[in-house]
């Protein structure tokens, strides 16, 4: 791949993200329009991220790419191989030996650290975009700080079920000032993004990069009497026996016989390794695979 | 005991192994050549350098043959490939009034100088299937004549030394750039075309036909459609001078449609524009309707509430790589997303399903 340049974005290129991912840092939650380019996966899988990450990445960076909180979710591999190929960059499963974190749909159980960048990628930048259809419209109520329609949402949810019906990509109010969509992420990772880390979100197709820096008050909206609710499957890690971890549910046979798992295939796998084991889980061997 | 599905990386390359047999399909009938994709599929070879915005006829054929026909397929290949490409500089705005003209003709007179050219068309052809194909013959010589001299003048000059069609505005800003600027709304003209003439072709021909059904009806003539080569001039800062680069075939339509008149302005003609490369008529015949029928806010139309005249509506559903990705996107895994809708609708029907127990106790 000695035809294309580092991390496979010309030099220019990255200069211009890297100014849209500045003004998105200087202004949390605000979405900063960017020229994104065609790239060599289709929009929609990540070409926002990828663009994001590839504008961030040094040669001495060490990435890791989850897809529904796991390493080996084809996309994810389709990514990290591209990196691999254009940007020779190190590459690990491990949450904490990660420098770039690129995911699509979850945050990392294991809390992220100031020395760590946390990629999104981002399909619908707009939390306002299926309330109003119009872009010309939604960055106008941004502008004015106008989010009644949002509240007025939340509200009607209420009244027709007695509980908010949001529970991926659900908005975020952040330093008291820009709504957001945290990315379809599930409302259980919500707390998690007040966090040490540099977190970035790339849109690709909508040509939107915005960004949550260190340690920045993020709020998932909500009323006082009827406030934000962090929910999982009522259930531990089947494998290792994790309470506090966000699980997937598998159909294991015809009669509705299933099991829950850790989503973070990485959080899973190193609990295992540390001699937790679930309902149905076997003592941890080193994968050979 | 699960076993949480691991390989997806062998899956992804045996997937691509597949293809590529796929691709070449039955090895016993000789294998298509790139020269003979581009020489003899060249509408398709067209298609993929309009919406791919990239004029490179060996590499749209490339494209072709690497994406199996599948022309937005090949369409994506291309864009992917022309974003790295560096930028040398921008050319002269290309003269389409200089044409060496393969084809042109006008619907709105009989006759005009320079005459109407048929060029080769599939208009008045019968559509039967000619299975003189099928049996490998060879296409006999058309006759040839000799071109006129001289260029070929654009109809709409006649109606507009009368005045009689809608004045534009001459502008020397440098237009926008589509594919190295995000689009911002509302959008001008000359960003509007650009996102038309790399539009998807269905998208664009099926809103044009919406006009004429009567969504923003703007009745329009052609008033002239050519297809030839223009030359493509540079300036070369060295030399002090343009330079000719080569020469690009073009597809020009520009329609005449009414225009009632307002306060400021007496009834007249106005102008729809369309401009595509290579050979691509229907394509340039259905964005000069979108763009006349775009244009309504400049000429104090009403908004009818039209598809076609719903600028954003238009410009961010165009393209098909982006409507293409973000389609298909869906089938990658969505089930942490899925967990916590079932979650949230368990919940809620267990609400529910308490609340309905409590009524009928009460």
């Amino acid at each position: 791949m000695s035809d294309y340049n580092f991390a496979y974005l010309d030099e220019q290129t990255k200069r211009m993200i890297r100014r849209a991912i500045l003004k998105a840092l200087a202004i949390p939650g605000y979405q900063v329009p960017f020229a994104s380019r065609e790239m060599p996966m289709p929009y929609g899988w990540g070409t926002g991220g990828v663009q994001v990450s590839a504008a961030c990445l040094t040669p001495n960076d060490t990435l890791k790419v989850i897809d529904q909180g796991a390493d080996d979710t084809t996309n994810a591999v389709s990514i990290r191989k591209f990196f691999e190929k254009t940007a020779q960059v190190a590459t690990t499963e491990e949450t904490a030996r990660a420098s770039l974190i690129q995911t699509r749909h979850r945050i990392p159980e294991e809390p992220l650290t100031e020395d760590q960048i946390l990629v999104y990628q981002v399909p619908i930048p707009e939390p306002l975009r299926f309330l109003e259809p119009s872009e010309v419209e939604t960055r106008k109520m941004h502008a004015l700080e106008e989010y009644g329609l949002m509240h007025v949402k939340l509200y009607e949810d209420i009244s027709q079920h007695g509980a908010i019906a949001t529970a991926y990509a659900y908005p975020v109010k952040v330093e008291g000032r820009y709504v957001m969509d945290p990315s379809p992420i599930p409302k259980f990772d919500n707390p998690k993004l007040s966090m040490a880390a540099i977190q970035l979100f790339g849109a690709g197709r909508e040509q939107r990069i915005y960004a949550l820096p260190p340690y920045t008050q993020v709020v998932s909206l909500d009323f006082e009497d009827h406030p934000f609710e962090a929910s999982k499957a009522d259930h531990d890690c089947d494998l290792c026996g994790a309470a506090d971890s966000y699980l997937d549910e598998v159909i294991t046979d015809d009669a509705g016989g299933r099991m829950f798992v850790c989503s973070d295939t990485d959080y899973c796998r190193a609990r295992r390794a540390a001699g937790h084991i679930g309902a149905q889980g076997a003592p941890y061997e080193e994968a050979t695979a | 005991m699960y076993v949480a599905v691991k390989g997806g990386e062998r899956a992804i390359d045996n997937a691509h192994a597949w293809l590529a047999e796929e691709r070449r399909g039955d090895t016993s009938i000789a294998e298509l050549s790139v020269a003979q994709i581009r020489e003899q599929l060249s509408l398709a070879v067209n298609r993929v350098m309009a919406e791919g915005s990239l004029y490179d006829p060996d590499l749209a054929a490339l494209a072709i043959k690497q994406a199996r026909g599948d022309l937005i397929e090949a369409i994506f290949l291309i864009r992917a490939y022309r974003t790295t490409l560096p930028r040398f500089g921008a050319s002269h705005p290309v003269n389409t009034a200089a044409m060496r003209c393969d084809r042109r003709i006008s619907a709105t007179f009989k006759d005009a100088p320079g005459g109407q050219v048929l060029g080769p068309t599939f208009d008045y052809t019968h559509r039967l299937l000619d299975f003189k194909l099928a049996a490998e013959g060879e296409t006999p010589q058309a006759p040839t004549a000799t071109p006129a001299p001289g260029p070929t003048p654009h109809i709409m000059g006649y109606l507009d030394r009368e005045g009689l069609i809608q004045q534009e505005n001459p502008s020397d800003t440098t237009p926008p750039d589509l594919t190295r600027e995000p689009m911002q709304l509302p959008a001008d003209r000359a960003l509007r075309l650009q996102a038309l003439t790399r539009g998807d072709e269905g998208f664009i021909l099926s809103l044009a036909y919406s006009t004429q059904r009567g969504y923003a009806r703007n009745h329009a003539f052609v008033g002239e459609l050519r297809i030839g080569a223009v030359a493509v001039e540079m300036d070369i800062p060295e030399l002090g001078f343009a330079i000719e680069l080569g020469e690009i075939t073009l597809t020009e339509c520009e329609t005449v449609n009414q225009f009632k008149g307002s306060k400021t302005e007496p009834p007249q003609f106005t102008r729809g524009y369309g401009l595509v490369f290579g050979q691509t008529e229907r394509k340039a015949i259905a964005m000069a309707l979108v763009d006349r029928a775009l244009r309504w806010r400049e000429l104090g139309e009403e908004d009818q509430g039209a598809p076609a005249q719903d600028e954003e509506f238009v410009l961010m559903h165009a393209d098909n790589i982006q409507a293409t990705g973000f389609l298909e996107h869906i089938k990658l895994p969505h089930y942490v997303d899925f967990q916590s809708e079932l979650e949230l609708v368990r919940k809620l029907r267990r609400e529910a399903g308490g609340a309905a127990h409590r009524e009928a106790a009460e």
